[in-house]
């Protein structure tokens, strides 16, 4: 077997056996908070007869282990349960969020990605002077700052003082592709504004890594130009590392989105996870906790295999 | 009385009778003059309703687990979503009035054992099937059955048996009850076709609109109903309901015209917010209450003198002031206040007055250890700075209170109705019958406070058979008192309901049954 397939299949093997723990982290994580489901639901509305009506009803006096492998079972088979609280299917429910916070990270990906590697270039280039000040200095602020106070920065200037773009992202099916542009503009930025910095610094940090060897010293003896040498000598060595940055960051924008879209009213998968959480619905918080597992771990298998094929010493192993 | 009073103020609207002369009726019908200007406001209102356009609201109380099911509607997204597509039979007016909606007429017999509701004629559902007092007396079934799991299971409890002759639906009750009509207006009982028994979730009623898009969490929109049969509701072509849980997106929401109104702003930004022009606040006193929650049965609280000198110790002006931002009013003790009918407005105001309790305190032989209180803000917003409040100004009585925080996970279920002493909130009952029966009552499953008191059982219980409205009131003024002196509530303010709206908006009037106009702001209100 080619050594790089066979590494894949190890990582992809380790990447199942990780989310499988994860579930049971994740069903144990919520055994451990204090009520269960159905104290959450009625809350101060509860009585005693209520709560074992319910309890009984959701199949809630069974011990955790049988739940959880009665859960397990199913996700197996493809059937991710249905939600405790309003009975309706997992799956259907999940699917559409997922398909907004994808559709929400792919612009902000689009956007953050690119940029954040020119302006990484641009610092490396001219390391030390003004440029890369200005850009490492205003990156590291807008990171700096917790994102939900970006978000209310950016709505109270770009909604409602100057109401360029709507305060709320509220997005549905029936709206063009320009509208829904529109929607998102505003947690696009943020998003944006939160993941450069680190993949902005990254960049910049392995390019001048490897503006430091010989080989760069050559090709400046040689006379290239400085712009050359970063794009033709420096960036190809510097990808495995930018890559891993650009994977981290791309499944923040998936699974770390949870306070931009609670600010910005986006129906997501986060909105989706704090409702459910705060009702206690496991199941629920299962499937997403282990949809979030597998677009992190995915991601950075992802990162592995890209950085093993741009090096050809892994590539052609001796 | 409130038929002439409505038939006036709608005469002073057209200008056929003078304000002042309209308010001099209403005085000499009992009724207080802010009573009566809200009602000549609303009724000059009503006069210039504009027809068409768009409203939007933007709402917290939304959750992605909602469903279309008014049985199960249990915060104010669903309560208001439902109320675009459905009706109950009679609604409760801003004057606490009982006014008919898909009931036409309502007669009790003498003991107030059994009560007729007279089927409105000519009302059919938006799939076009008219509306029956089978469809009635099917709904009220539904919510008696366990399994549905209705909200309103408590107050159809008390229904023995339900009668179907023409267009009469009669309620034969176990014990006499004279506050029915006002049961029949809880925000679960909307009449469904067939009692919503073949599809509790369809979204078919009578109500204004009619649903177009429901994704629960996100975002529900209604179409102008054009068959309904009330010209005074419903008066934009489409409304639509925006969740927005958050505080700030909301407030930012409707700053920037996103949405016409908003519910439940933060009494800490109300101040600020006054000062954008496009933004009018809109606060009313409702029948919401804060409260700290003693066990009438548990050490130390078993002994009076120690709920009396708890009582003393609290100061209730500065909770309203700090708590609330001014944005409600000081509560006495009992869970009533003026936004009741028959409320007693003669019972004496309690003070902070710390020598008194100082005097309780000792009186009580207390040792001198602290008494814990337990508070988390998921029991009220601003509940632990209230206790750190009440902690306070109890030791400036010598009284040495404890305060515990609590986290606000698994509070309802760890902390209320297991710890002694702790911060609670009710959201209010349309009459003081139900309110007393739901939580003060002996029997009462909500007894939080462990109140155990024959002699205020049998006054309530003789209280919701008393047809005299003279003799009721007493009942309920002495209820109050024994509640007041004896109780293990402490409540030091009621909350007003604090909403807000944009440029657009029109309509609006001010009713202390609930938040954004009793869960009707979109249906009543219009475009400006």
């Amino acid at each position: 077997m080619h050594p790089v397939i066979k590494l894949v299949a190890q990582r992809v093997a380790l990447g199942i056996l990780l989310l499988w723990i994860v579930s049971l982290l994740i069903f144990w994580g919520t055994e451990m908070l204090p009520g269960d489901v159905a104290s959450a639901i009625l809350g101060q509305s509860a009585t005693p007869v209520s709560l074992a009506n319910l309890r009984e009803k959701m199949g809630l006096n069974d011990p955790a282990h049988v739940r959880y492998m009665r859960w397990f079972i199913g996700v197996l088979h493809g059937d991710l349960g249905t939600a405790l609280t309003n009975g309706k299917d997992i799956a259907s429910s999940i699917g559409s969020r997922l398909g907004n916070t994808l559709f929400l990270a792919f612009w902000a990906a689009i956007i953050a990605v690119p940029l954040s590697i020119v302006l990484g270039l641009v610092a490396a280039r001219y390391a030390g002077r003004w440029p890369d000040k200005v850009i490492s200095g205003v990156t590291l602020a807008t990171i700096s700052l917790p994102e939900f106070v970006v978000g209310y920065i950016a709505m109270f200037i770009l909604a409602v003082n100057y109401r360029v773009f709507p305060s709320t992202a509220l997005i549905y099916d029936s709206m063009t592709l320009w509208q829904k542009l529109n929607a998102i503009a505003l947690p696009v930025i943020v998003l944006v504004l939160v993941v450069l910095a680190h993949m902005m610094r990254m960049t910049r940090a392995a390019i001048l890594n490897v503006m430091q060897s010989a080989y760069i010293e050559t090709a400046e003896l040689k006379g290239l130009k400085q712009s050359t040498i970063i794009s033709r000598h420096a960036f190809p060595n510097a990808i495995a590392p930018v890559v891993n940055v650009v994977m981290l960051n791309l499944a923040y924008l998936v699974v770390g989105v949870v306070v931009v879209e609670v600010v910005f009213v986006y129906p997501g998968m986060g909105q989706y996870l704090v409702d459910h959480v705060s009702k206690r619905d496991v199941p629920v918080v299962q499937a997403c906790g282990l949809i979030f597992a597998a677009v992190y771990i995915g991601l950075n298998i992802l990162a592995d295999v890209i950085s093993i094929l741009t090096n050809p010493r892994l590539r052609h192993p001796k | 009385m409130n038929d002439e009073l409505k038939y006036l103020a709608g005469r002073a609207a057209q200008g056929r009778v003078s304000r002042r002369a309209f308010m001099g009726r209403a005085a000499a019908l009992g009724v207080g003059a802010g009573m009566a200007s809200n009602m000549l406001a609303s009724a000059v209102s009503a006069q210039g309703a504009v027809k068409g356009g768009m409203l939007r609201a933007g709402l917290q109380g939304g959750e992605s687990t909602n469903t279309l099911d008014p049985a199960l509607a249990a915060s104010e997204v669903p309560a208001e979503v439902n109320y675009a597509w459905g009706e109950p039979l009679v609604e409760v007016g801003i004057d606490g009035s009982i006014e008919p909606r898909l009931a036409s007429d309502i007669s009790s017999s003498p003991d107030a054992k059994s009560w007729s509701f007279k089927v409105r004629s000519g009302v059919t559902f938006s799939n076009g099937k008219s509306l029956t007092a089978d469809d009635i007396k099917a709904t009220i079934e539904r919510h008696t059955d366990e399994n549905s799991q209705s909200g309103a299971l408590g107050i159809v409890q008390g229904i023995e048996s339900i009668d179907v002759s023409g267009d009469m639906v009669t309620l034969n009750l176990h014990t006499p009850n004279a506050d029915l009509p006002y049961l029949m207006a809880d925000y679960h009982l909307l009449i469904q076709p067939n009692g919503g028994k073949d599809d509790p979730t369809a979204g078919i009623g009578t109500g204004p609109y009619t649903v177009e898009i429901n994704e629960p969490g996100v975002r529900h929109a209604f179409k102008k109903n054009p068959n309904y049969w009330d010209s005074d509701y419903g008066h934009a072509d489409e409304v639509e309901i925006l969740v927005i849980n958050d505080n700030t997106a909301r407030i930012a929401a409707l700053q920037s015209g996103q949405v016409d109104m908003i519910n439940r702003v933060d009494p800490k930004v109300v101040n600020l917010l006054r000062r954008d022009a496009n933004v009018q606040i809109k606060n009313v006193a409702g029948r919401g209450h804060y409260v700290f929650i003693m066990h009438c049965n548990a050490e130390p609280f078993a002994n009076n003198d120690m709920r009396m000198a708890l009582k003393y110790a609290i100061n209730r002006q500065e909770m309203v002031d700090k708590i609330l931002g001014g944005l409600g009013t000081a509560g006495n003790d009992f869970p009533i206040n003026a936004a009741y009918p028959l409320f007693d407005a003669g019972i004496e105001q309690r003070e902070y007055d710390p020598d008194k309790a100082a005097f309780h305190y000792k009186a009580s032989g207390h040792d001198g250890s602290p008494i814990i209180l337990r508070a988390a803000n998921a029991a009220f917003p601003g509940a632990v700075e209230a206790a750190q409040l009440f902690q306070q100004s109890a030791a400036a009585a010598g009284i040495p209170l404890e305060l515990k925080r609590e986290p606000d996970d698994g509070y309802w279920d760890n902390v209320w109705n297991v710890e002694p002493f702790c911060a609670s909130y009710w959201s209010g009952r349309p009459v003081q019958d139900q309110m007393y029966s739901t939580a003060y009552l002996s029997t009462a499953d909500w007894n939080d406070t462990k109140f155990y008191n024959e002699k205020f059982d049998n006054l309530l219980l003789a209280a919701r058979a008393e047809l005299n409205q003279t003799v009721r009131k007493q009942m309920y003024s002495d209820m109050a008192h024994i509640l007041r002196d004896e109780g293990g509530l402490i409540l030091p303010m009621f909350n007003d309901f604090v909403d807000a709206i944009g440029p657009r908006v029109a309509g609006w009037t001010d009713n202390p049954n609930g938040e954004m106009m009793s869960s009707r702001a979109l249906y009543s209100c219009w475009v400006a």
